[in-house]
């Protein structure tokens, strides 16, 4: 096992995300409407909800593939997206939105594997590209990475020649190649087959294990349960219920929570 | 005991097929008909003296064809190089989410694909008659460089510029289409990455437009191949223009665009070969398996290595 994912120990106080009334709009349609949480280092928050009811979007935003219209909100300390001086805010330029990504992971719902490349391409294509990392050295991180993610065998493969479960896990050590601070995942077993979704989410555990800082939309409410530290439930572009896993799913609050719940459960 | 013991066999695998084929007489009759008329027109060819293929021989041999062969091939390629980059740059523009560039490109391509070849080539030719001095300097202030236009763009360059310049207009549209059929995931994953918009661009999207964007470019260098042949019209001696000079002169005017017809015939037949396996290149993990090559194929046939088997589709039992 590598060990690639240990979170940073002297910022061990400050929250890895923070949002504070975030407002997301495409046009008339207002998707967020102030979403205020915080999510700590090392920590597994997932969310869940409705589909329509932002989550994804909110994610979305925390790497900057959305623009947010009001509020703030924060990685590890620092404003997505913008630069504060004074009481002015300045949009970042692609370039250092770029630098700011390298330290997010993102896992897609649809995989989002590159087709023209094959497994251990995928894994090498950030780190060579936007690091500048020694192609052999990347090789080597990489085919680590595959082992650990079960698929050290298929590094040659072409994605059409994976199943779903082992593109996610591909997709997911892609992500891990650029040894983020932080994985956002983004409905990663909604597109698998049933038997296909534990191999995903016992790669999600073991990197929960090690301490990586991991934010889920998921609709997989035992996952939440086991490996969850924070969950929220969201609907209609705002946080309805938050807390622990465990007693927001055994003992939801609130009607609409509820409703939701033995729907899903 | 024989029986029983042939039944055991068959048993553990079932016996193959041997069922008469559906016979097709419509298709016989079709394949005799093609074959008289094709048996008339070698006739026609072999016997018929006006089709003069001892002058045909000779203007294929003739050394203004063969260097016109050359003027063509230069033409095309450099028409192509030129084409294809400057639609990657304008495809990208178009693309743009700044309205001056996405503007400028649609401006050009509405002039340059709006407008007949012809028209551009004689206007390039004619250049020197808007600005009879073409200079290099500050705009508006004064110049460092100055050269008489006739000078600058011979007639080579004048066409050059035309074919060039109006393919350019076509070869973005079809970048830009291949641009658009690739998933917008795929940008995403890449921006999700850190990869920079260029780069996002040069590694991750173009690689997959191209599926989309070789087909039509083979049509277009094809269609360039043959529209050198317009540029007759400001006297530059390409391979057509070398074949009518010749029948100009001797009045042999079928032979001779047999001739030249050859060498046209020759010249796709090698870029389509070209296109096959450019095509193949970028299909890469596009298809499960690439289906092997004609060569492959027949060297299976005659016996030699078989062609290479396809890669076979991952199964879920042999992870780790």
């Amino acid at each position: 096992m590598t060990d690639l994912t240990k979170p940073p120990v002297t910022a061990a106080a400050r929250p890895m995300v923070k949002a504070e009334g975030v407002h997301k709009s495409y046009g008339q349609v207002e998707v967020l409407k102030g979403i205020d949480l915080e999510v700590k280092q090392s920590e597994v928050f997932c969310l869940v909800g409705p589909s329509g009811s932002g989550k994804s979007t909110f994610l979305r935003c925390i790497n900057h593939l959305e623009k947010i219209n009001a509020g703030r909100l924060y990685v590890d300390g620092d404003l997505v997206g913008y630069q504060q001086r004074g009481d002015r805010l300045y949009e970042l330029k692609d370039r250092e939105v770029a630098l700011k990504r390298q330290d997010i992971g993102m896992v897609f719902q649809r995989f989002n594997l590159f087709p023209h490349m094959t497994a251990l391409e995928n894994v090498i294509e950030a780190p060579v590209q936007v690091k500048k990392e020694n192609r052999a050295a990347a090789k080597e991180r990489a085919m680590a990475l595959l082992e650990r993610v079960g698929l050290a065998d298929k590094a040659g493969n072409y994605p059409t020649q994976l199943s779903g479960g082992q593109q996610q896990r591909v997709a997911i050590a892609r992500a891990l190649a650029m040894q983020p601070k932080l994985m956002l995942f983004d409905e990663p077993t909604s597109a698998l087959d049933p038997e296909l979704v534990g191999e995903v989410l016992d790669v999600m555990r073991g990197l929960a294990e090690e301490g990586m800082t991991m934010i889920v939309v998921t609709h997989e409410m035992g996952f939440a349960r086991e490996v969850g530290d924070a969950l929220v439930f969201m609907d209609g572009g705002v946080v309805v219920e938050s807390g622990h896993p465990r007693e927001v799913l055994t003992n939801p609050q609130h009607e609409r929570t509820r409703a939701f719940l033995s729907k899903v459960l | 005991m024989n029986k029983t013991d042939q039944g055991s066999v068959t048993s553990g695998r079932s016996e193959a097929i041997k069922a008469v084929p559906v016979r097709h007489p419509g298709r016989w009759a079709g394949v005799a008909v093609i074959a008289v008329l094709a048996a008339m027109l070698l006739h026609a060819l072999i016997y018929n003296p006006a089709f003069m293929w001892d002058v045909v021989w000779r203007t294929m041999q003739d050394q203004t064809v063969l260097h016109g062969i050359w003027v063509t091939i230069e033409l095309t390629v450099l028409s192509m190089v030129i084409g294809v980059i400057g639609g990657v740059l304008l495809a990208v523009m178009r693309l743009s989410g700044n309205p001056v560039l996405s503007g400028t490109a649609w401006f050009y391509i509405w002039i340059f694909r709006g407008t007949p070849l012809l028209v551009q080539l004689v206007f390039w030719n004619n250049i020197g008659f808007l600005w009879p001095k073409l200079s290099i300097g500050i705009p508006f202030g004064p110049s460092f460089f100055s050269e008489s236009s006739n000078t600058l763009v011979p007639v080579f360059t004048a066409a050059l510029l035309g074919l060039a310049l109006n393919e350019a207009a076509y070869m973005a549209e079809i970048v830009r289409a291949g641009i658009q059929s690739v998933d917008e995931g795929q940008a995403e994953a890449a921006h999700a990455l850190g990869m920079s918009k260029a780069a996002t661009m040069r590694r991750i999207v173009l690689p997959q437009a191209m599926r989309v964007i070789i087909p039509p470019t083979g049509n277009e260098t094809i269609s360039m191949l043959k529209n050198t042949s317009l540029v007759q019209v400001i006297a530059l001696v390409e391979l057509f223009t070398a074949g009518h000079d010749i029948y100009a002169r001797t009045f042999q005017t079928v032979p001779v665009l047999i001739a030249v017809s050859i060498y046209y015939l020759l010249m796709t037949s090698v870029m389509t070969i070209g296109q096959y396996y450019i095509e193949r290149h970028y299909a890469r993990g596009a298809n499960r398996t690439l289906p092997p090559t004609p060569i492959q194929r027949v060297r299976a046939l005659l016996g030699g290595r078989p062609a290479p088997k396809a890669a076979p589709v991952s199964d879920e039992g042999s992870q780790a």
